[in-house]
C-alpha cells in the first residue's frame, strides 16, 4: 500500500523510504493513512493523528520510540507521520485502545469502591484480550472477579447487583455470547426502571467486543449495535480510538443506567495519541454526542467503530482527487445524535453511512429513515448510501471474508456514486 | 418491619372502640407453643425446630396479614372479571403462608425477589392495598404509576415482580452478592416456582452462589402445577429442596406459617453465618388457576382443590390453633376480617376511581438520573418529553 512512498511527506522533495521505518518495524504492513494526510496538507488540527515523529536528516524533530506493535501481521502498525521542518514534537502520550479502556475501568474502580469487574478470564487470566491486565492484582477478588462460563447466570447476577446498589461492569467476551444472557440485558436491566415507575435504576456496564475479528467466521463475528441500539431503556456506545474508549468506558460506569458499551478486538492494539486533557482522572466523554472527525465540504459520512479509520483513509484518498468529506464518528448508537449528522448534510448535500453491521434494520437504515423525516431531507441532492457489512454470515475463507466487511475501496466507491462521480 | 406491620395491624383494627380490645386482651394466654412438621433435610444434619412459640400479638397480626392478602387477591379476582384489570393476573390466594411466615422470619433490611405471582409479597414487604390494587388497575396511583402493572411492583428491598420465568434467581443471587460486598450480614430470599426449577439459569445461580458463597436463600414455592403441567410431567425430580445438589436444603410444609417463619429463620441464620447459599422447598397450594385466563380445572380436579381448603388452608390452621389454645377468640378474628374487608373495600374504590396516568407522561422513566430529552410517539410528528 501508500506505506513507504507516502504522499504524506511535508518536505518538497519527492519522499523516499527512510532507512529508520525498517527499524521500526514497518515492514510489510499498512500506516495509517489517515494521519499522512496531515503532513500533507499541512492541517493543523486540535488533536493530531500523529502517532509517531520520524528523524529526518535535517531535521531537528525528535524522534520518539514506538512499541506498540499488534500480534497479527494484517492489522496496522504505529503509524508514521513526518512532521514539518521547523516544529518540534511534542511528547505525544501514545495509548492503545485496550490501555485506554485498561485506564478508564482503573480510574473508576479507584475512584468508587462500588463499581467492580466481572466476567470470563478477567481476572486472574489478565482478561482474554488483555484488556483487564494488572486490574485484578491491584483490585483483589472482591472486586475483579472471575465467573464461569455461564453468560445467563452471571448477566443476571450482575444486573441484581446493580439493582441493589452496586455498579457493576460486565464482560461478556464478545457480544455473541451476550445473546446467551440478552433476556437479562433488555429485560431485567433497559426496561426496570420505566417498569417500576422510576423506582429501581439499574446502574450497569455490559462491555466487550462487538463485530467482526479476522477469521472467527459465522458464530464469532456478529454486530450487535443494531440489535442493542433498537431497545428504550439501555444506552449504547461504540467507541473507535483511544480517546473515545477511555472517555465512554468513564461516562458508562459514572451513568446510572445500563450501558452496552461495543468495543472492537482489532482496534484494542491500535495506539494512538491521548490529547492532555483525555489523560485527566475525571475525563468524560458525553453518551449520545457524535464528533465530526474530519471537515469537509462535499459529502457526509457517518461510521461507528472501526470503520471510522477506513471513512478517514477514503477520505485522504478522495482529498487528493478534490473531494472533501466530512467524517463524523457516532461515539454513540442510542441515543443516537442524528443532529451533528443532520447539520452536516444540509452543509454537504450528500450522505453515505458506514458500518460493519448487516444492511437490513441496521445503523445505516435507521440514519437514511431519521434524515428522511427531517429538515435535512430536503438538502439531500441524491439518496443516502449505505455501506454495510456483506448480507451473510461471516465466512472463513480470507477472500471471502475480505469481501464481507466494508473497506477502504467500498467506501470510496460508495462516496463516488453518490456524488454521481 | 415489627412497627411498621404492628402499626398497620393497629390502624386495622381501629375502628372498634379501645375498650373493647382491651377488655378482649385480658381473657387470652400471652403466647402457645405448637407443634410443626419437622422439616426434610438435604445435606445437612440439624435442621429448624419442630415446635413454635407463638405470640398472641404475631398470631393477630400473622392472621391479619394472610386474611388481607386472600382478600385483597379475590377482590382482584373480581375487579379483573369486571374488566378493570387486563391483561396478565397471577393470583396466590392459599399461599398466604408463604408471604407472610418469610416476612415474619427475616427483617425488614433483608431482600426478596419474587416471580409474577407476586401481590402477596408486594404486600408483605410493605406495598399498601391501594397501591397494588391501583397498580393492578393501571391508575396513576399504583405503585409503579401505572406503568408496571401485575408483575412489576417494586418497593424497598423488595425486587420485584418478573415476568421472566425464572429470571429473577440470578438477579436474586446478584444482590446476595452485593450484601456480601457491601459486609452489612443482610441476605436475599429468591423465590421461584415449580415451574421455573427447570430453568438453566437456576442451576448457573446455584454454581456460583455456592461457589462465593452467597447470602441466597433459594426458595422453590412448589405449588405442584407449572401452569397446567404437573410437576411430575414437568421435572425429573420433584424434591426441589435437592435440586441444588452441593447446596443444603430444607423442604417446608408452606401451609403453616409457623413452619415458614422457623424454617427462615434458620435458613437466615445458615446464609449469615457465611456458610453460604441454601434451598428451601415450600410446600403449597394455590386455589386460583394459573392466570385468570386459566379456571385451573382442567388440569386438577375440584374435589383435589376442595380437598386443600378443608384441610389445610393456611388462615384455617392458624385460626384453630390460636383458640384451641385460647390466643384469641372468633369474635376476634370476625372483627379482624370486618377491618379487612373494609380495608380491601376502600382500597378497591380508590383503584377503580383513581384516573389514569397522564399521556404526557408516557416517556417518563426511561432513563435515570437523565437531563430530559424526547421520545419518538407512534409517528415522527408525535413526541414526548422523557423526564427521569
Amino acid at each position: 500500500r501508500r506505506g513507504r512512498t507516502s504522499p504524506g511527506a511535508t518536505s518538497p522533495r519527492p519522499s523516499a523510504p527512510h532507512p529508520r521505518w525498517e527499524l521500526a518495524g514497518h515492514a510489510g504492513a499498512a500506516p495509517f493513512h489517515w494521519s499522512e494526510s496531515l503532513g500533507r496538507r499541512g492541517l493543523i488540527r486540535p488533536r493530531p493523528r500523529s502517532v509517531v515523529v520520524q528523524l529526518q536528516l535535517e531535521d531537528t524533530v525528535k524522534m520518539a520510540a514506538v512499541s506498540a506493535l499488534v500480534r497479527r501481521p494484517l492489522r496496522q502498525v504505529s503509524g508514521l507521520l513526518r512532521r514539518r521542518f521547523h516544529r518540534t514534537a511534542p511528547a505525544a502520550l501514545q495509548v492503545t485502545v485496550r490501555d485506554a479502556i485498561n485506564q478508564g475501568m482503573d480510574e473508576e474502580l479507584e475512584r468508587d469502591e462500588k463499581v467492580f469487574l466481572l466476567g470470563e478470564e478477567v481476572a486472574q487470566y489478565d482478561g482474554a484480550y488483555k484488556v483487564s491486565r494488572g486490574l485484578w492484582k491491584k483490585y483483589g477478588d472482591k472486586r475483579i472477579i472471575d465467573t464461569p462460563i455461564s453468560e445467563m447466570g452471571f448477566a443476571g447476577i450482575a444486573v441484581g447487583a446493580a439493582m441493589a446498589g452496586l455498579r457493576p461492569i460486565c464482560e461478556f467476551m464478545t457480544f455473541n455470547f451476550s445473546m446467551q444472557a440478552i433476556d437479562q440485558v433488555i429485560n431485567s436491566a433497559a426496561k426496570t426502571y420505566y417498569m417500576s415507575g422510576g423506582l429501581q435504576s439499574v446502574p450497569i456496564v455490559f462491555r466487550g467486543p462487538n463485530g467482526a475479528s479476522a477469521g472467527v467466521a459465522a458464530q464469532h463475528s456478529q454486530c450487535f449495535a443494531a440489535w442493542y441500539g433498537h431497545c428504550p431503556g439501555l444506552k449504547v456506545v461504540s467507541p473507535w480510538n483511544s480517546e473515545d474508549a477511555k472517555g465512554l468506558i468513564k461516562s458508562a460506569i459514572r451513568d446510572n443506567n445500563p450501558v452496552v458499551v461495543l468495543e472492537n478486538e482489532l482496534m484494542y492494539g491500535v495506539p494512538f495519541e491521548l490529547p492532555s486533557e483525555a489523560q485527566s482522572k475525571d475525563f468524560l466523554i458525553p453518551i449520545g454526542k457524535a464528533k465530526i472527525e474530519r471537515q469537509g465540504t462535499h459529502v457526509t459520512v457517518v461510521a461507528h467503530s472501526r470503520p471510522v479509520g477506513h471513512c478517514l483513509e477514503a477520505a485522504t484518498v478522495l482529498s487528493k482527487e478534490g473531494i472533501e468529506c466530512e467524517v463524523v464518528n457516532l461515539r454513540t448508537i442510542r441515543p443516537m445524535d442524528i443532529e451533528t449528522i443532520e447539520n452536516s448534510v444540509m452543509k454537504t448535500n450528500h450522505l453515505v453511512t458506514v458500518e460493519g453491521g448487516w444492511p437490513q434494520f441496521g445503523v445505516g437504515a435507521e440514519i437514511c429513515a431519521r434524515i428522511m423525516e427531517g429538515q435535512a431531507f430536503n438538502f439531500l441532492d441524491a439518496p443516502a448510501v449505505r455501506v454495510t457489512g456483506a448480507d451473510v454470515p461471516m465466512p472463513y475463507a480470507k477472500i471471502l471474508e475480505d469481501n464481507s466487511v466494508p473497506q477502504v475501496k467500498d467506501i470510496i466507491f460508495a462516496i463516488k456514486k453518490t456524488l454521481n462521480i | 418491619m415489627l412497627t411498621a406491620v404492628v402499626s398497620r395491624v393497629l390502624s386495622g383494627i381501629s375502628q372498634k372502640p379501645a375498650s373493647r380490645v382491651l377488655v378482649a386482651s385480658c381473657n387470652f394466654s400471652n403466647d402457645a407453643t405448637f407443634e410443626i412438621k419437622k422439616c426434610d433435610l438435604h445435606r445437612l444434619e440439624e435442621g429448624p425446630p419442630d415446635t413454635a412459640v407463638l405470640t398472641r400479638e404475631d398470631g393477630l397480626k400473622y392472621y391479619r396479614m394472610m386474611q388481607v392478602v386472600r382478600r385483597m387477591e379475590l377482590k382482584a379476582d373480581q375487579l379483573y372479571k369486571q374488566k378493570f384489570i387486563r391483561g396478565f393476573c397471577h393470583l396466590c390466594d392459599g399461599q398466604e403462608a408463604c408471604c407472610v411466615g418469610l416476612e415474619a422470619g427475616i427483617k425488614p433490611t433483608d431482600h426478596i425477589i419474587t416471580s409474577y405471582r407476586a401481590h402477596g409479597l408486594c404486600y408483605t414487604r410493605g406495598i399498601s392495598v391501594r397501591g397494588i390494587l391501583a397498580e393492578l388497575t393501571g391508575r396513576r396511583g399504583g405503585c409503579a404509576k401505572g406503568k408496571g402493572g401485575s408483575m412489576h411492583m417494586y418497593s424497598k428491598n423488595f425486587y420485584g415482580g418478573n415476568g421472566i420465568v425464572g429470571a429473577q434467581v440470578p438477579l436474586g443471587a446478584g444482590i446476595a452478592l452485593a450484601c456480601k460486598y457491601k459486609g452489612n450480614n443482610e441476605v436475599c430470599l429468591t423465590l421461584y416456582g415449580d415451574g421455573a426449577a427447570n430453568q438453566g439459569q437456576i442451576s448457573e445461580a446455584y454454581n456460583m452462589a455456592a461457589l462465593w458463597k452467597l447470602p441466597c436463600i433459594f426458595i422453590c414455592e412448589n405449588n405442584f402445577y407449572g401452569m397446567g403441567t404437573s410437576v411430575d410431567r414437568a421435572a425429573a425430580s420433584t424434591e426441589y429442596y435437592k435440586r441444588g445438589n452441593f447446596i443444603p436444603g430444607l423442604r417446608v410444609d408452606g401451609m403453616d406459617v409457623l413452619c415458614v417463619r422457623e424454617a427462615t429463620k434458620f435458613a437466615a441464620d445458615f446464609c449469615r453465618s457465611g456458610k453460604g447459599p441454601i434451598v428451601m422447598e415450600l410446600q403449597t397450594y394455590r386455589y386460583h388457576g394459573h392466570s385468570m385466563s386459566d379456571p385451573g380445572i382442567s388440569y386438577r380436579t375440584r374435589e383435589e382443590i376442595q380437598n386443600v381448603r378443608n384441610k389445610s388452608d393456611p388462615i384455617m390452621i392458624l385460626k384453630n390453633r390460636m383458640v384451641s389454645k385460647n390466643l384469641a377468640s372468633i369474635e376476634e378474628f370476625k372483627d379482624i376480617d370486618v377491618g379487612v374487608r373494609k380495608e380491601i373495600d376502600d382500597a378497591a374504590q380508590f383503584a377503580t376511581t383513581n384516573p389514569e396516568p397522564r399521556l404526557e407522561e408516557l416517556a417518563h422513566h426511561i432513563y435515570s438520573s437523565n437531563p430530559p430529552f424526547e421520545v419518538r410517539g407512534t409517528n415522527q410528528w408525535i413526541k414526548f418529553k422523557s423526564h427521569s
